[in-house]
């Protein structure tokens, strides 16, 4: 019920937020924040540019926060080395917003079981969440659900769609 | 007496001759291999050969004649060979000139009228009959609407796989499925020969994993109208439904318990996928399975006493069983060790083994296991086939497979030999459950 309750409120923030403009406030705490957060990470935080008072890290695209994928072999729930950063900054963000919530979607190919592939989608998405709260995120900002192979991204049948099915999505609540 | 007499010499017939040779070099084949002998080497001549003769009167029922249903009914299992009445009417035991259907090859021979009446109604009377001992095997009688001619055939071929074979006939059950249109989910339930399909609930959200309660009055489904999985029980008759499995997380994988008074379901709602046990109105959560992995698709044991599952407890997805003691089981029997995945098992209706998919190479095949022995056989060689349920009597499989990227139903016998597509609709079909013998009133 409450899980139902989370992504009602998700939906309907998301259909509040095209219209309604957050407290300037928060706006530049958050991004202060992210500045700081910026300049103690090296590399791929370059060229990013926090002068505007519109650029939010969680969707500039200069920012690894702007990432939202996480993809997997087949039939495996292990976070690959190469989104070891992408899981960690994710991580760090919500350490930094303690307000912030996202919500972790796991999804699978269209091969194989439907009820297996369900629950591989929430091991994938458990997998990342645990990952996240190792990097000091609290649970309660994180929730994991699964959509199986429900919800394909990709619609073809070979192994370039399957591979991008293999997935966990990062939505951060309000978008 | 007469059945057991009967099926016998076509039993032997079976064997006979080369055809032996070829099924003892199957038995000692390695199971894997085994599947596709089976294939080439399985067919016409192992067939009953029967004779279907079209009944007094019923070239007036017109695109409601029983006659092609029976014969289409029979021809599907791949267990008879349907012979050409030619000329030959004979509607009563008397009109029946025996010499004339040894020369033609039948061995059972089906006669009977069906004459109008009044109230529209149609009174049908059939017999089987024994070629060779020039005796009736079965009859069958009864006086029906039209609208229930269709469903007096399925029970003509019923009562004639019955009396030829010795196994409950399945042509009167039910299968549901569901069928995806555009962004519409639709769960159906439609007769067993692909015909009659009727709406049970439409989403545009995914609709998986219908089972069948054990009389067949209702259906649970796991619906993701509230953006996530959610197990539901719906009466058919009255379209009443409940949701008994919401919990936080994901809830799915509903099998129900043999005396249906209870359902095992998946549930994360304590961490991982694990299996519940959850009284059918949604009280008396009790958790059953306890591990670090998966633990998903449990399916009970026709006498309730185990249920086997899949689980990737060992490092990859196998299938494993345990005793349902009413307590947590921290230990299970593996039960199949062939390939590295092994999922979606169904417990044969007699229990002496399951049906579940087997992925080989790029391939994901129905395969059948024997629980005394441990064989395994694979009975498909397709690329991606799901969801296989058993036939009530044992003797067919129904799956999910594909054609050129869109889902379709099939059925194989299970011992591999005749592969059959059900009548299709447009739209993509997934998730076919057969349904049990008996029927709601």
């Amino acid at each position: 019920m409450k899980k139902v309750l989370g992504v009602l409120l998700i939906s309907l923030l998301t259909a509040c937020a095209s219209q309604t403009k957050q407290p300037g406030d928060e706006d530049m705490e958050d991004r202060d924040r992210s500045r700081d957060a910026a300049t103690q990470r090296e590399g791929s935080m370059q060229g990013e540019d926090y002068s505007s008072p519109t650029l939010n890290p969680l969707t500039d695209p200069n920012s690894i926060l702007s990432k939202r994928s996480i993809y997997f072999e087949f039939d495996s729930y292990v976070v690959k080395d190469e989104y070891r950063s992408l899981v960690a900054a994710h991580a760090k963000y919500l350490r930094e917003h303690p307000n912030a919530r996202v919500l972790l979607q796991g999804n699978t190919d269209e091969r194989g079981s439907r009820e297996y592939n369900l629950a591989l989608g929430q091991r994938r998405a458990d997998a990342v969440k645990y990952a996240m709260t190792l990097s000091g995120a609290q649970e309660g900002q994180i929730e994991a659900v699964s959509l199986g192979e429900e919800k394909p991204h990709a619609m073809g049948h070979d192994e370039a769609a399957w591979a991008e099915n293999r997935r966990v999505d990062i939505r951060y609540q309000g978008e | 007496m007469a059945i057991a007499m009967l099926s016998m010499p076509f039993r032997l017939h079976k064997l006979s001759g080369s055809a032996a040779v070829l099924f003892f070099l199957w038995l000692v084949c390695s199971p894997v291999q085994a599947a596709l002998n089976i294939e080439i080497f399985g067919g016409g001549a192992n067939q009953i050969p029967v004779a279907i003769v079209p009944f007094a009167e019923e070239e007036r029922l017109g695109a409601q004649s029983l006659t092609p249903v029976i014969s289409a009914d029979l021809r599907r299992t791949g267990l008879f060979k349907l012979v050409d009445a030619g000329g030959l009417r004979p509607h009563e035991p008397a009109e029946v000139s025996y010499p004339d259907w040894i020369g033609r090859g039948a061995s059972a021979l089906a006669i009977g009228t069906a004459i109008p009446v009044s109230g529209g109604q149609i009174s049908i009377r059939v017999r089987l009959l024994d070629v060779a001992r020039r005796a009736e095997l079965g009859s069958y009688v009864e006086t029906v609407p039209p609208e229930q001619l269709r469903a007096a055939a399925h029970r003509i071929a019923d009562m004639i796989y019955e009396k030829l074979t010795g196994d409950a006939g399945v042509f009167s059950t039910r299968i549901a499925y569901v069928i995806k249109q555009g962004k519409k989910y639709s769960l159906q339930v439609a007769d067993a020969d692909g015909v009659n399909a009727q709406p049970v609930i439409e989403y545009t959200e995914p609709i998986i994993s219908p089972a069948w309660s054990p009389d067949g009055t209702r259906l649970a489904y796991v619906s993701f109208e509230n953006k996530k999985p959610v197990v539901y029980v719906q009466a058919l008759a009255t379209r009443a439904r409940k949701a008994v499995a919401n919990f936080r997380g994901s809830n799915s994988a509903p099998a129900w318990s043999p005396d249906g008074r209870k359902l095992a379901v998946v549930l994360s709602v304590m961490g991982g996928s694990q299996i519940f046990l959850i009284n059918a109105d949604g009280g008396g959560l009790q958790r059953l399975t306890q591990s670090s992995g998966i633990d998903t698709e449990p399916s009970f044991s026709p006498d309730g006493r185990y249920i086997i599952f899949t689980s990737d407890r060992g490092g990859s997805p196998q299938i494993y069983r345990m005793p349902v003691t009413g307590g947590v089981s921290k230990v299970a029997e593996r039960l199949t060790f062939e390939g590295s995945y092994n999922v979606s098992p169904r417990y044969s209706p007699d229990g002496k083994g399951f049906t579940f998919i087997h992925r080989s190479g790029d391939k994901f095949n129905v395969a059948i296991q024997d629980f005394a022995t441990g064989q395994v056989r694979l009975l498909t060689d397709s690329r991606f086939d799901e969801s296989p349920s058993f036939a009530p009597n044992g003797r067919m499989v129904l799956y999910a497979t594909e054609i050129r990227g869109r889902g379709i139903l099939s059925a194989v016998s299970s011992d591999g030999r005749t592969r059959q597509q059900l009548s299709t609709q447009a739209g993509d079909i997934r998730e076919p459950a057969w349904g049990p013998l008996r029927r709601p009133q």
